[in-house]
């Protein structure tokens, strides 16, 4: 169980973290969701007794990440996989790892084996490719065979295959019932990932929930109507309050459900070629909350139809 | 600690750095041994003769100190670091030891590499150690070598970056220290408590107007060592990694 | 002139530039006022020379300064970018060197002219006339060395790529193995008078004429047998082939 309280992080006039309070459940991946800039690393570097916060506190099963005896023991963490030194062998970075927590040396080997790199453990870390050191900083991770993860942005620049062995990587922590507190600005990521959402903007929280009801409420809940005669339903729709737009050749309309919507075509005598509710995307849903709170909006991400959802890039 | 002290033993030498670093300052300090063993005339060589590349040595250990933490931060390493052993102070002081006592070895094999480099090209009575002057000139170069690397830690440390740190470490030794004594007046004065002019009285003798005896010098430059680490530890502790 | 702007913009676009002219003005000047401040008629009478003391400071930060121009573009790997905008590589290096030495040649005549100004401020009473070539060569002479050195610094820098490196390299050659090869035996001191910067010294302290001065005072003598104008061409050949090496040497590698 992680726990954040008031936790807050000024650089000089900057607010990079707002008194953001949050809790990461045992047991279950959480996803940590904010766009670019929203305080995320910040917050996880806390979290990790990297930085101090300017204001309330991080604990991790109560107690501050400084405090910990052994802390790879509890707590395993890959905020950036280029933390290594390029001259260093990736068997050499897990060794001084392993040493600095008492952890035997054998679980190098094991852990070297769980990302795959055996074969390319004696070689310079400098000259991994970024998904060869994303498995190296997961390595470092389990390490100490924790049971609370912490990831920043893990998927953030990998290949397909790469993104796909994260994801499979995640569902297995949590299946061995660890605690995953995975970040992320892409929320589809997320949705395929995480149970549960903290959404943080512009260093505040927006929400705390799970992805569903992140989703359910966020989402404007639509349905969409088509027909080859739906001029009179138009009118007895916004007469019972709905409102409606065109798409194509059909309705959207928003403020009433499937049923009412279905009695209203039989009263006004309309053939309907479908009715179906409208699921708000998670990427809708993420930008209608966090909208606002983009540090730095561009012309795509302003455009009314977000199909680029956000900046690429960290 | 002991666990720490493994760490970073293992942390030192599987980088490059320090073995290039012990590599040049051997070769710079029995090199120039040889040179001046091989091209003295007039008079029999000495003991002084055999350690004239000390200061080379020295300022090759100062640099390889000074990497071992600024290269931390280079990479970022230094989050790991922290974030497996979050408690600083243990760490930073690990470190320092597993550096100071690569330099004392380098120091000692420098120093003594030398003497027997000259003693073979020319071994009169006067290359014999003897006195408690010649051992401090040979032997106590060692420890020299370790309370310098000490403030390169602790340079290192307050300033993060490799470029800055040794050039505040090679200008000030190198240049400081020599040009502050041509002040009028009150240079000399300020040059007699130079941390690295005193640390040379250690190994090379007092002479007439030095404030300190030879073991008291090692002790002052010690102490300064002692003073800016303590300050790196307080600043590495408050600020974010 | 085009590659020019781009280096000038790269150079003034970044802080370590601006902090390494503020440092070596500030310890140039510094040490300008401090002499003139303690100076002493019957003790260390105060002359022109006296008031370069600094010097050697302004000599080393600008030599930090100029390598970190080029090392850091290793660093960040934005030599690539350069390379990818300008494939000429000479052209760019060129243009690098230039850029970098003017700055230097800047710092070293405002150093120069500033230390010897807040000397002649401190102590109006002194004669700090600048009247023979010597005392001109003395302080306006700094500013060549300074622009050559940068020159010599980049090459370096553009050879070794990495800035702890390279400095270690250009401060324990300047400050150690030039003073120190004099004390060898015999051939030290026949090494030591073709040693680069000691030859590139004699332009600022060569032949001092009729103002005698304590040998401490201002920079050390050199004792290269060249004049001071052909030591300063010699250090200017030096400084080319340094140059020339670099740019062979880049051109050939990976970027």
């Amino acid at each position: 169980m992680i726990e954040a309280v008031g936790l807050t992080k000024s650089y000089g006039k900057t607010l990079a973290v707002d008194n953001l309070s949050f809790s990461v459940p045992t047991g279950r991946v959480t996803g940590f969701l904010g766009p670019n800039g929203a305080g995320k690393s910040t917050t996880m570097r806390m979290i990790l007794g990297l930085d101090t916060p300017t204001g309330g506190s991080a604990l991790i099963d109560g107690k501050r990440y400084r405090d910990l005896h052994q802390p790879l023991r509890t707590v395993g963490a890959l905020l950036d996989a280029k933390w290594v030194h390029p001259n260093r062998s990736a068997r050499a970075h897990l060794q001084w790892l392993a040493r600095s927590n008492k952890l035997p040396a054998k679980r190098v080997d094991e852990v070297l084996e769980i990302v795959g790199l055996t074969a390319v453990a004696g070689k310079r870390a400098g000259g991994f490719s970024l998904g060869m050191s994303q498995r190296l900083g997961i390595a470092a991770a389990l390490l100490g065979d924790p049971q609370v993860l912490l990831f920043d942005e893990p998927v953030n620049g990998l290949d397909p295959e790469g993104i796909l062995w994260i994801r499979k990587f995640m569902h297995r922590l949590a299946e061995e019932g660890r605690t995953v507190f995975v970040s992320s600005h892409l929320l589809s990521e997320m949705a395929l990932t995480a149970q549960e959402l903290v959404v943080i903007g512009r260093g505040k929280l927006i929400s705390q929930s799970s992805t569903e009801d992140f989703v359910a409420q966020a989402t404007e809940n639509t349905v969409l109507v088509r027909g080859p005669q739906l001029g009179h339903l138009r009118t007895a729709l916004g007469q019972a309050g709905a409102s409606v737009r065109d798409e194509g050749a059909g309705l959207v309309v928003s403020g009433m459900d499937c049923a009412d919507i279905g009695e209203l075509a039989a009263r006004t005598q309309t053939v309907l070629h479908e009715l179906s509710p409208q699921r708000g995307s998670l990427e809708e849903a993420f930008m209608q909350l966090t909208g606002d709170s983009v540090e730095y909006h561009t012309e795509i991400a302003d455009a009314p139809t977000p199909a680029t959802l956000v900046p690429a890039g960290k | 600690m002991t666990t720490l002290l493994a760490t970073e033993r293992i942390k030192l030498f599987t980088t490059r750095s320090p073995w290039w670093s012990a590599f040049l300052a051997l070769g710079l300090t029995i090199g120039f041994a040889a040179l001046v063993g091989l091209n003295h005339n007039g008079g029999p060589l000495t003991v002084e003769h055999s350690q004239f590349g000390m200061q080379f040595g020295l300022m090759v250990v100062s640099v390889m100190a000074a990497l071992a933490i600024t290269t931390e931060y280079r990479f970022a390493t230094i989050r790991a670091t922290f974030q497996a052993v979050p408690k600083r102070t243990s760490v930073l002081v690990a470190k320092t030891a597993v550096v100071a006592v690569l330099a004392a070895v380098i120091g000692e094999v420098a120093a003594f590499g030398s003497w027997v480099t000259t003693y073979a090209i020319d071994g009169g009575p006067e290359m014999a150690i003897t006195t408690g002057a010649d051992w401090r000139m040979v032997a106590g170069v060692g420890l020299v070598y370790a309370i310098a690397s000490v403030i390169s830690v602790a340079v290192g440390t307050l300033v993060r970056q490799s470029a800055g740190a040794i050039s505040i470490l090679l200008i000030w030794p190198l240049l400081v220290e020599n040009l502050v004594q041509l002040i009028p007046g009150i240079g000399d004065d300020i040059h007699d408590w130079m941390p690295f002019t005193v640390a040379g009285r250690f190994l090379n003798g007092t002479g007439p107007d030095a404030p300190m005896g030879p073991w008291a010098s090692l002790a002052y430059f010690a102490g300064v060592a002692a003073v800016l680490l303590v300050a790196s530890l307080v600043v590495a502790n408050k600020r974010d990694a | 002139m085009t590659l020019l702007a781009v280096e000038r913009i790269k150079l003034f676009t970044t802080r370590s530039p601006w902090w390494c002219t503020l440092i070596a003005l500030v310890l140039t000047i510094g040490f300008g006022a401090l002499m003139a401040g303690t100076s002493d008629e019957a003790i260390a009478p105060l002359n022109v020379a006296a008031t370069q003391f600094g010097y050697g400071f302004g000599l080393v930060v600008v030599m930090v300064m100029a390598t970190l121009a080029i090392t850091t573009e290793y660093r960040f790997s934005t030599i690539r970018a350069t390379f990818l905008a300008v494939p000429n590589r000479p052209s760019t290096l060129v243009a690098k060197a230039t850029v970098v030495a003017v700055l230097a040649a800047v710092v070293g005549e405002i150093a120069a002219f500033g230390s010897w100004g807040i000397a002649g401020a401190i102590k109006p009473n002194v004669d700090l006339a600048i009247n023979t070539a010597y005392e001109w060569r003395a302080v306006a002479g700094v500013g060549l060395v300074y622009a050559l050195s940068a020159v010599v610094a980049v090459a370096v820098g553009v050879l070794i790529r990495h800035s702890a490196g390279a400095i270690a390299v250009l401060l324990i050659w300047n400050q150690l193995v030039e003073p120190l090869v004099q004390l060898i035996p015999r051939v030290g001191d026949d090494i030591h008078k073709w040693m680069p910067f000691n030859i590139a010294n004699k332009l600022v302290t060569g032949n001092p004429d009729p103002t005698t001065r304590d040998v401490l005072q201002g920079p050390p003598p050199s004792d290269a047998v060249l004049g001071p104008w052909p030591a300063i061409g010699v250090f200017a050949a030096f400084a080319a082939v340094l140059l020339g090496i670099a740019i062979v040497v880049a051109n050939r590698r990976d970027a």
